[in-house]
């Protein structure tokens, strides 16, 4: 071995064709990773298409926990053309490619999916170099630089299998080259190759056949790769658990189990980029286990599981349906909430409307994508916050919060139906692409740390003097709560302005009264939520420079600041979770001293900076911008950041960096 | 043990004051449904009307049972997150045909494919009355009537056909003005299994001056001999029609005569039940067929917290699937 050999610092990743199988092998080796104990965070991307576009999935594997991309590649594993012509320039010079030997020989101009912008681009950087315009040419170019190529003969490694497996036809398995380039890494990362077989079991847990295929097959990649490029200096290593237990998943099964969790038992949908996911994981399991008592109460530990709960999820003919369907069910007291994404959002207004004059608990899942209109759909932004804000018409009600990690994820995911009954209005969990669609390791939740608090909600029939009024006024806002079916609680809902039994009314005194009514529940909100659940804030309280941002930029907020405080830059990071009602008081305090305050957001209008200064007077003095439709880097932020330390950032940095 | 006090039709009556037109035909299926629940016995809380935008929409704030005023267009989704979050109450939609048909028509259609358990009545006359008279879906082309600066340029959807080819299993029309008929159908409508279609003829005394009260009664034609009007409107079992598919090998037969019939306007104009298959299942049976306990646990029964708040899902299995060790 020539250098220093640096050990569990892995950027890597695997390309191809959409359909080729990229995520499954993307999941492959990053279970294969954490299953050794090593922290993985996962980045997907992909075009809005079936087959044949570039889709491709970065995974960082490190010792400690990382919650971020870098634009930084170690390793970059291919089997097509295109996937090197795309990212060869971006595997740093100590790195290595794996490519398919066959196609070395492949021109710019044969692979007809790659855009005539990044064409022009590559001919540019080839030209400069005195290099023709096949892959071999760019391959060189890495090699130049100092690259390490692994070329891999995928051809003749797919015929041996097929031999020993006696298939007639090579199409029937050409999927498994994905394992091969999976395996090829772990080869020249010198990983035990028995975790890679553990993983590829676990993925292919239905079809053990297929699975046992996988495992001999790729092992052949692996050994023929093993011990062959001692120069490159990248190892991955296992290192246990410490006693932690983990689990590796997307943020949309995050939010998924955290809504199954709090107790949700309809969700309607229609299919949409990227809200899908979290939907279509739920109905694949709608049977959910539920703790009974057991016979004895007194033995509490002794509570047994049963199959005997399930979770409605439908899937209507709109998204105008999807809202309509979700409040209807909620009226009947059925935890309830509907998934989406901006175009569909668009078609939500009229039941959030609905839903905030009514006082229904509903939960709307918002992942936002690259807009407006169709946009990106497959890409990602932070481009919907003044939508979720204004979303209707008149002045309705509602809560909103944002994720920013998986954790947050999944426990928001639970909290969002408490305040939805609590405070009987409309909440709005905001996610995102890059968050549905990224996984990473966590500690397994601890489902002990959810409460269910359902509000004022009446289930056993009405007490009080007067006869039952659904919409009584009170002083906090909040009236008591019936539901469909049961007597003595009979109620009337309308969407015109209406009376405290729910009658129509165009009353000018009650109208003042309900409106007001309906707003104090906000208030209340607003004193009943806890700070953590309003804002986070990390790193030194005294800095002079406080970022602020919310959602997804998070993890690459952290991670950029962590490598920062490396290098002697201290800064605060303040993290918006409740964006209605707006903890004036909390992003005051965190803001007022500093000198530099840095609005980070996913997008072009800077949303949040917008409402800090509504709602706060301040103004933040620098935004750093990306609305290219790939997420933040950590890299790219740290260095945005770095030019702000120095004093020498202009007042608006949009980031560019993106594949 | 003492019987339950007998519900009469007044202890379905609100003291709403109710603010349609003089004459408006919206008052005899008011009255209808209000009948039909008395003479069920259903208990008024166990009933959810759910009704969308417009005068017909107004309905359920005269009817003493829960009472869901929706959406311009909407009440269909609405009454079907109701009724599969909770199956066992008992669910009638309602609404105009402008609500139905024009904006809400998308669930129209796909109510039919999904079959649910519940009524759906339309107050079907041809205009929208509550924003002054504009036609709407069911109004012919070319027809002009008082509110309208100029003949309809749309052609008028038929209403029994759209849903028949949308997959309503029971589809029938009754006419505002034959209570004890519609009390009937509407009854019908309730005790179906599956998703039931009735369409409404309602006159609309201030904006249709065509299909009015005496149009359908046929005061304009009467017999020569003895002056009596010639009703437009007749009924179907009347004539022998059976509209129950009995088995599979009836079905195109059974759809034909339902289309046929369906088809007629104008001189003749049938009421009654078009058609009636209880040989598809409904959804909520394609539900249990994966949900076993659906009927018994749904949505809205499910305990979801024990008594210190705390969830009682367990998710252990799904968390051991994602688990790395």
């Amino acid at each position: 071995m020539t250098q220093t050999a640096k050990v569990n610092e892995l950027s890597w990743i695997v390309g191809g064709a959409q359909g080729s199988g990229v995520d499954s092998s993307a999941t492959v080796f990053a279970r294969a990773a954490a299953s050794g104990g090593l922290h993985v965070y996962g980045k997907r991307e992909y075009y809005s298409n079936i087959m044949g576009e570039h889709s491709y999935f970065q995974v960082r594997a490190c010792s400690r926990p990382i919650r971020s991309h870098v634009d930084t590649l170690n390793l970059l594993a291919t089997f097509d053309a295109e996937t090197a012509f795309r990212h060869a320039r971006n595997v740093i010079d100590d790195g290595a490619i794996i490519y398919d030997s066959a196609l070395a020989g492949t021109k710019l101009d044969d692979v007809p999916t790659i855009e005539a912008r990044l064409r022009a681009d590559l001919q540019t950087y080839l030209v400069a170099r005195g290099l023709g315009f096949t892959l071999q040419d760019l391959l060189k170019s890495a090699a130049d630089r100092g690259v390490t190529l692994v070329p891999l003969p995928y051809a003749s490694l797919l015929t041996q299998v097929a031999d020993e497996n006696h298939i007639d036809q090579l199409s029937k398995i050409s999927r498994m080259v994905n394992m091969f380039a999976v395996a090829a890494s772990f080869g020249i990362l010198g990983y035990d190759y028995e975790l890679m077989a553990k993983a590829l079991r676990d993925v292919f847990r239905s079809k053990a056949e297929v699975a046992e295929m996988n495992v001999r097959g790729a092992r052949k990649a692996y050994d023929l790769v093993r011990g062959k490029y001692d120069a490159y200096p990248y190892r991955l290593e296992p290192i246990g658990f410490n006693g932690e237990r983990r689990a590796l998943m997307t943020g949309a099964q995050a939010i998924g189990l955290g809504k199954v969790l709090g107790g949700m038992r309809v969700q309607t949908y229609y299919p949409i980029t990227p809200a899908s996911d979290e939907s279509e994981y739920i109905e694949a399991n709608q049977i959910v286990n539920v703790r009974e008592p057991a016979a004895d109460p007194a033995e509490e530990e002794s509570d047994v599981a049963r199959e005997t709960g399930s979770v409605l999820v439908m899937q209507t003919e709109d998204e105008i349906a999807a809202v309509t369907m979700a409040i209807g069910a909620a009226l009947t007291g059925a935890r309830s909430a509907t998934c989406t994404s901006g175009p569909g959002f668009c078609l939500m207004m009229e039941g959030i409307g609905w839903a905030g004059i009514n006082e229904v608990p509903l939960v709307i899942t918002l992942y936002q994508r690259a807009g407006p209109s169709t946009g990106m759909p497959t890409r990602h932004e932070q481009g919907d916050l003044r939508f979720a804000l204004h979303a209707g018409h008149g002045d309705s009600p509602r809560i909103i919060l944002a994720s920013g990690d998986f954790e947050e994820a999944f426990h928001d995911g639970a909290k969002a139906f408490n305040w939805a009954e609590r405070y009987q209005t409309t909440v709005i969990h905001l996610v995102d692409k890059a968050l549905a669609n990224s996984n990473g390791t966590m500690p397994i939740f601890d489902p002990d740390q959810v409460r269910i608090d359902r509000g004022e909600l009446i289930t056993d029939g009405w007490s009080g003097r007067d006869p039952y009024k659904r919409f009584a006024f009170t002083e906090s806002g909040v009236s008591p709560r019936a539901l469909l079916g049961h007597p003595g609680t009979m109620f009337w809902n309308t969407g015109d302005e209406h009376d405290e039994k729910g009658h129509i009314t165009e009353d000018p005194v009650l109208r003042n009264l309900m409106m007001e009514k309906r707003d104090r529940k906000l208030d209340l909100a607003a004193r009943e939520i806890s700070e953590s659940d309003k804002v986070n804030f990390f790193g030194d309280r005294t800095a002079e420079t406080v970022v602020v941002s919310w959602g997804s930029t998070k993890g690459a907020l952290l991670d950029a600041i962590d490598a920062l405080e490396r290098e002697g830059i201290k800064l605060g990071f303040l993290q918006i979770r409740l964006a209605n009602p707006f903890p004036v008081e909390l992003v005051t305090r965190a803001l007022a001293r500093a000198k530099s305050i840095v609005n980070v957001e996913m997008n072009f209008g800077a949303h949040m900076g917008g409402l800090i200064r509504e709602k706060t007077g301040i103004e933040p003095t620098h935004h750093i911008l990306k609305y290219n439709g790939r997420p933040m880097s950590s890299t790219e932020l740290a260095e945005a950041l770095r030019v702000i330390a120095k004093g020498k950032a202009p007042r608006k940095q949009v980031l560019t960096y993106g594949v | 043990m003492a019987s339950k006090p007998v519900l009469k039709v007044a202890d379905f009556q609100t003291e709403v004051h109710n603010d349609w037109c003089p004459g408006c035909g919206d008052f005899g299926i008011l009255r209808s449904i209000q009948m039909t629940l008395a003479e069920m016995q259903l208990d008024p809380s166990n009933v959810a009307i759910v009704s969308g935008i417009g005068c017909s929409a107004k309905t359920v704030h005269y009817v003493k049972t829960y009472g869901i005023h929706t959406l311009h267009g909407r009440p269909l989704p609405f009454a079907t997150g109701v009724k599969l979050a909770n199956p066992g109450l008992e669910v009638v939609a309602c609404g105009g045909d402008g609500d139905g048909l024009g904006i809400g028509a998308a669930h129209f259609v796909n109510s039919g494919r999904r079959n649910v358990d519940m009524l759906y009545i339309i107050f079907d006359n041809g205009v929208y009355g509550l924003t002054k008279g504009q036609a709407s879906p069911t109004l012919r082309l070319g027809v002009k009537i008082k509110s309208l600066p100029a003949p309809n340029l749309n052609e008028g959807v038929n209403p029994l056909w759209l849903s028949l080819a949308a997959g309503a299993t029971w589809v029938g029309r009754g006419y505002s003005y034959d209570i004890k008929h519609l009390v009937s159908l509407i009854r019908q409508g309730i005790e179906h299994k599956g998703y039931a279609f009735l369409d409404v003829l309602q006159p609309c005394p201030t904006y249709n001056n065509l299909n009015t009260k005496e149009w359908f009664g046929g005061e304009d034609r009467k017999e020569e001999n003895q002056g009596r009007p010639l009703p437009r409107v007749y009924k179907l079992e009347g004539t022998g029609y059976d509209p129950v598919v009995h088995s599979e090998d009836e079905l195109d037969a059974k759809m034909a005569q339902a289309m046929m019939r369906g088809r007629e306007w104008g001189d003749k104009i049938p009421i009654g039940v078009f058609y009636k298959n209880e040989l598809v299942p409904t959804y909520e049976e394609r539900i249990s067929a994966r949900v076993p306990n659906f009927l018994k646990n749904p949505p809205a029964k499910q305990a979801i917290a024990d008594s210190k708040g705390r969830p009682t899902t367990d998710l252990s299995r799904l968390l051991k699937s994602l688990a790395v060790n």
